[in-house]
């Protein structure tokens, strides 16, 4: 079955291209992808995230369930943070990546779309007494608004001060009279906010009608995907994965080993002393071609590792890509070739990530 | 646009070839284009190259995925539009004129017997 977001009929009678991701049918791009993407970088875009899932945890024990499932430290943020974690297996395989709420009486964890029903399963399997769980992806409306004019378009109809959200930070206010928790949160490399909203779809309007004077779009998933790779941001099924760890996947600092105990701790600090073999690594070609998802990275000949993500990039103009190479390869400035069709093109090995905003502040 | 796509052929792959003399020129229909959304790169064969009916001669890139183009006809490459190696968007803004691919010399021309014309294409593709 594929699901459809409240603002399903808003995307089609606007003339979107619509493909089936993680089980949902979503806007690919309305203009282009370029065109979007350029949007975002330049001035405004508003993405439907309505597809991405929100399970609500809450009770006694809340805190310390979290703690278990998750391998980052929510001790270390405040009510009022947000944080990025992962959620491994006993194997310290990546089930998903998500952010973590820290609200004054409960928590609220975004999951990726495909894996809201893994997620909660897996949840309501490591289950503690005094815990609750609930799946409240439906009761959610969530969108970005991301780009350089984010704030500006975003305050005019927002009753809070947004200035005062710092960089994963959010506050709860009202967006055109409509509640929501706003939070200074992004997949995109560019300043911007997240917004959980009680579903009521002319906050989407509301928000087009702000942007109108900062030439404000729709952004489809397409230029979503472009923008985060620029970012060298993780997309799981593509850098992340079960059979990946966090440490392979670069995000070792969003894994606490100091935390007593979590699930995947052992066999992550196993990996950690045994040293990895393999590592995510970001590249750009030296030849004309684009690498894919897929496609195999060699070395003299041999195969040293694959693409997982690639495309070429709207604000570089040339094309990029991250894939996982053997450790040896993986360093800075080393050539590797990344096998098109058959013929291999050669590339480098680059610093992430690809982009970053001027006055960019990192985590 | 009927008139003007009289003397073209379709394949049910979205080439189109329109032939002059024992040259026919190839490129991708409009339908197609639009699938395409927009093409940021494009891998043609060299001049010389053979070329069969139905079997890949190249490949169109968007941003996100790639599209291989089949040859509508078999036989030799004599000629590449250079202009849209440099500006594949081309491809998109006019795909029967200026976004054409290459130009085959055909081994056979019978074997066009075997594509569609542009109404054919078209009442399957609009």
């Amino acid at each position: 079955m594929t699901m459809r977001t409240l603002l399903y009929d808003w995307h089609v009678a606007n003339k979107a291209r619509m493909v089936e991701f993680g089980g949902w049918k979503m806007p690919i791009y309305y203009t282009t992808v370029s065109d979007e993407h350029n949007c975002v970088r330049k001035d405004v875009g508003l993405f439907d995230l309505c597809h991405m899932g929100q399970i609500r945890v809450s009770g006694d024990n809340a805190l310390e369930f979290l703690q278990q499932v998750t391998t980052n430290n929510i001790s270390k943020i405040a009510p009022g943070q947000v944080q990025y974690s992962l959620v491994c297996n006993d194997s310290g395989g990546v089930i998903d990546d998500v952010l973590v709420y820290r609200k004054s009486d409960s928590y609220l964890v975004i999951v990726n779309a495909s894996n809201t029903q893994t997620d909660f399963e897996w949840f309501n399997a490591h289950k503690m007494h005094d815990v609750e769980i609930s799946n409240v992806s439906n009761d959610i409306l969530m969108l970005a608004v991301q780009g350089p004019n984010a704030e500006k378009c975003l305050q005019k109809i927002a009753n809070i001060d947004l200035k005062e959200i710092g960089y994963y930070y959010f506050k709860m206010g009202e967006i055109n009279g409509t509640k929501s928790l706003i939070s200074r949160t992004g997949y995109t490399g560019e300043d911007g906010f997240e917004i959980y909203a009680e579903c009521d779809t002319k906050i989407w309007e509301a928000i087009l009608d702000a942007g109108r004077e900062y030439a404000i779009k729709p952004i489809g998933l397409g230029a979503r995907d472009t923008l985060r790779l620029e970012a060298a941001m993780s997309l799981y099924g593509h850098e992340l994965d079960t059979d990946i760890n966090p440490l392979e996947a670069g995000l070792g600092r969003f894994v606490d080993l100091d935390k007593k105990e979590f699930i995947g701790k052992d066999a992550i600090e196993r990996i950690k002393d045994k040293g990895i073999r393999e590592k995510l690594a970001a590249f750009r070609m030296l030849d004309r071609g684009i690498p894919r998802h897929g496609y195999q990275i060699v070395k003299n000949g041999k195969i040293v590792g694959e693409v997982t993500s690639g495309a070429m990039s709207p604000t570089l103009k040339e094309p990029i890509g991250l894939g996982y190479v053997e450790k040896e390869y993986a360093n800075l400035n080393t050539k590797i070739d990344i096998v098109v069709r058959d013929k291999n093109y050669r590339a480098v090995i680059v610093k992430k990530p690809f982009y970053k905003r001027k006055g960019q502040q990192w985590k | 646009m009927e008139i003007e796509k009289k003397g073209f052929k379709f394949a049910e792959t979205h080439e189109w070839i329109n032939v002059s003399g024992n040259i026919g020129r190839v490129g991708l229909s409009e339908y197609a284009v639009k699938e395409l959304n927009e093409v940021v790169f494009i891998e043609l064969p060299e001049v010389g190259a053979q070329v069969n009916q139905g079997k890949p001669f190249g490949t169109v890139e968007s941003v996100k995925a790639v599209f291989d183009l089949n040859s509508p006809a078999t036989g030799k490459v004599v000629t590449v539009n250079q202009l849209i190696k440099d500006s594949p968007e081309k491809v998109i803004s006019n795909p029967y004129k200026e976004g054409w691919m290459v130009e085959i010399e055909l081994s056979d021309i019978s074997e066009l017997n075997s594509l569609m014309d542009y109404k054919e294409y078209n009442g399957i593709h609009t």
